[in-house]
């Protein structure tokens, strides 16, 4: 450890991955550090299921649940976009090598106390119980007038200025209704509350689109999942790391980010110290430089069958938009299964998150619950959501914030690329990678 | 923007990694082709790269880098009437200290294991690997042992017979290798080919045959399906 490095970066979570691959591809000289004696920090999979259980101090697991190798459970549930940010990380750092992934079968939103199946194509639409027949004609104009629009041509935008309109306007050039705006805003545009109503409806626009381009790619729903848990995808950042000389290390205790003058000179470990010029971290190994913005709420179940009502499917993912249950915030559940080799056979893992807004967390996540059928057995986790106090430019230590309630990367993959522009100056550039790795010469 | 620190990498294109070494050792064959994953797993310095190198691409290099970088390399066997094509992951060096990820050993169906034949802890910490493997690989996984730099057999500290008699209790294949006069490599590699089973599930390059890969290309459909077929 007692070396000199350009960057030392601390915790394995998965963007001090996909940040600790994006600087060794920079040619930055990297050491890669995490206290756990596993991969992922607070995005890793746990396994096998014994640890998970004991991780929440709960007796082990019978004899039903099978082989505990067979599981890899999730901290934190998120699914990929198809067309989404990560998903052009992992193609252009050929990191997409390492991992396979699945459709997730099907997306659900929740209104008036059922859940309805998100239409995926026209026929699906128009069977719908979402909206009434007019209504539908109206999102459906309103779909195509989105799908035609390009932000550089105002002739595609039929008289409606995107960026000097909020998205409340342009709800309304197409006289779409309460129960359409918040399916539009909470389902397809993922918003988790409705502040963005009031805000320039490029925004929602280009949400929208992520959402049906992701859609168009695999077909049964936007979302991707990874074979055996979320926590391949810091694994796999790690490897493109190291194959770009990253020294990794694990189970090493970081006592101290030493600071000379205001700024980062090394990291220490017992008696060792890394010399480096700049410092990437999760908030967890920087207490004194980050403040506590909120909290997210997770409650893990696992099931013994899918979730009711929803055909089956061996995963799913259900949107409880914040009006329909009186909140601020959406409540999210995921479920994925044995098919993505994360449980063993016949079983299922649900995930019910949301944003904390009270002060009883647990009763806050029960309408997304009730969705799920008998849960055979259920841990609950409250997290803070922490945001850095300290941008880096002086100090050189670069903090990400916690993962937040979204279900999917867009927010994460933000994060990263924020850090590594505000760390090298420069926006990283996804073309330069696929460059370098089609030139592997010697 | 060479940086001279940057490792050596390898070509990962199949046609390219097998370039001018792609009818060795037994030519071309018609017939089916089988894809593995095979894992490399051994103290940092005894060879593990080289090996490789040596296997697919016929070179060795006296001072080789420490961590040979690459995704992974390729290179093809010809059986009688099958093909079988290695899908050949290396360490990235961070097996150095102890962080090699699970993912690593996910669907591997082959490994050798690699130690230096003029250092004993090498052949301990091999015994260790095996074990881990037995703990997390699965459990059809054909595991090699190569007790590397043959070449050096003046040196020799770790007998031929002790290394056998510990392979044969373990059912493992078991060569003594050179990397540098090409002494056993291919060997090995055609014994682990001959072992793999040949079947429809077994040849599917370290794909659990369930879920697929994204495609490279952007901008284009993805492919529905898996990767290899």
């Amino acid at each position: 450890m007692d070396e000199e490095y350009d960057a030392v970066v601390l915790g394995t979570g998965l963007k001090e991955c996909i940040l600790s691959g994006m600087l060794s591809v920079s040619g930055k000289k990297v050491l890669h550090v995490d206290r756990n004696k596993y991969y992922g920090g607070e995005s890793a999979s746990i396994t096998p299921l014994e640890d998970l259980f004991s991780k929440f101090k709960a007796p082990p697991p019978d004899e039903n649940y099978g082989r505990g190798r067979d599981w890899n459970v999730d901290l934190i549930p998120k699914f990929l976009m198809a067309n989404g940010l990560l998903v052009k990380l992992l193609i252009h750092t050929g990191v997409t090598r390492y991992l396979e992934f699945k459709s997730v079968e099907g997306s659900y939103v929740y209104k008036s106390g059922k859940i309805s199946k998100v239409p995926i194509d026209q026929h699906e639409a128009l069977s719908s119980d979402l909206m009434g027949l007019f209504e539908k004609r109206r999102f459906r104009n309103f779909l195509v007038w989105v799908q035609n629009m390009q932000e550089d041509d105002p002739k595609t935008w039929d008289g409606f200025d995107p960026y000097n309109n909020n998205m409340s306007a342009l709800y309304n050039k197409f006289s779409l209704d309460k129960n359409t705006q918040d399916f539009t805003g909470h389902a397809l545009a993922l918003y988790r509350d409705d502040e963005y109503i009031g805000q320039s409806a490029i925004n929602t626009i280009r949400r929208i689109k992520l959402y049906s381009d992701s859609l168009a790619r695999y077909g049964k729903s936007p979302y991707l999942y990874p074979m055996y848990g979320l926590g391949e995808l810091p694994q796999g950042f790690a490897r493109l790391s190291a194959i770009y000389g990253g020294t990794y290390m694990l189970d090493k205790r970081i006592d101290e980010i030493v600071m000379k003058d205001g700024k980062v000179v090394g990291v220490r470990s017992g008696e060792e110290v890394a010399a480096c010029k700049q410092v990437f971290c999760d908030p967890t190994y920087v207490p004194d430089k980050v403040k506590k913005v909120g909290q997210v709420i997770r409650c893990i179940c696992l099931l013994d069958h899918p979730i009711p009502g929803t055909g089956d499917a061996l995963s799913t993912q259900i949107i409880i938009p914040q009006k329909q249950v009186n909140r601020n915030s959406d409540i999210y559940v995921s479920l994925v299964s044995h098919t993505h080799q994360v449980a063993a056979k016949g079983w299922f893992i649900a995930m019910v998150s949301t944003t904390v807004e009270t002060g009883n967390p647990e009763t806050e996540i029960k309408p997304g619950l009730d969705l799920l059928g008998p849960i055979r057995q259920k841990f609950v986790s409250v997290s803070d959501y922490l945001e850095p106090t300290d941008d880096g430019l002086n100090s050189q230590v670069f903090i990400s914030t916690s993962y937040d309630a979204t279900t999917h990367f867009e927010t994460t993959c933000l994060d990263v690329l924020d850090i590594f522009k505000r760390a090298t100056g420069e926006e990283f550039d996804f073309k330069k990678v696929k460059h370098e790795l089609g030139d592997e010469d010697q | 923007m060479r940086n001279i620190r940057r490792p050596i990498r390898f070509r990962t294109k199949d046609n390219m990694a097998n370039r001018g070494t792609a009818q060795r050792p037994n030519g071309q064959t018609q017939g089916k082709i089988c894809q593995f994953k095979l894992v490399l797993l051994g103290e940092s310095a005894v060879g593990k790269s080289s090996l490789v190198l040596r296997f697919v691409k016929g070179q060795f290099h006296e001072y080789q880098e420490s961590t040979i970088g690459a995704a992974f390399l390729t290179q093809t066997v010809c059986l009688d009437d099958t093909t079988v094509k290695f899908e050949i992951w290396d360490t990235a060096g961070q097996e150095r200290y102890h962080s090699l990820a699970p993912m690593y050993y996910r669907g591997a169906q082959a490994a050798i294991v690699v130690y230096d034949i003029t250092n004993q802890d090498t052949f301990v910490r091999a015994t260790t690997w095996v074990k881990e493997l037995q703990r997390q690989a699965s459990p059809n996984i054909v595991i090699a042992l190569a007790g590397n730099k043959a070449d050096l057999a003046n040196k020799r500290v770790v007998e031929c017979d002790e290394a056998q008699a510990y392979a044969d209790e373990n059912g493992l294949l078991f060569m003594e290798t050179s990397a540098k006069t090409a002494m056993n490599v291919n060997d090995i590699f055609l014994a682990i080919a001959k072992k793999l089973p040949k079947n429809e599930q077994a040849g599917n390059g370290g794909s659990s045959g369930q879920g697929r890969r994204l495609a490279e290309a952007e901008g284009q459909k993805a492919t529905a399906g898996n990767c290899c077929k």
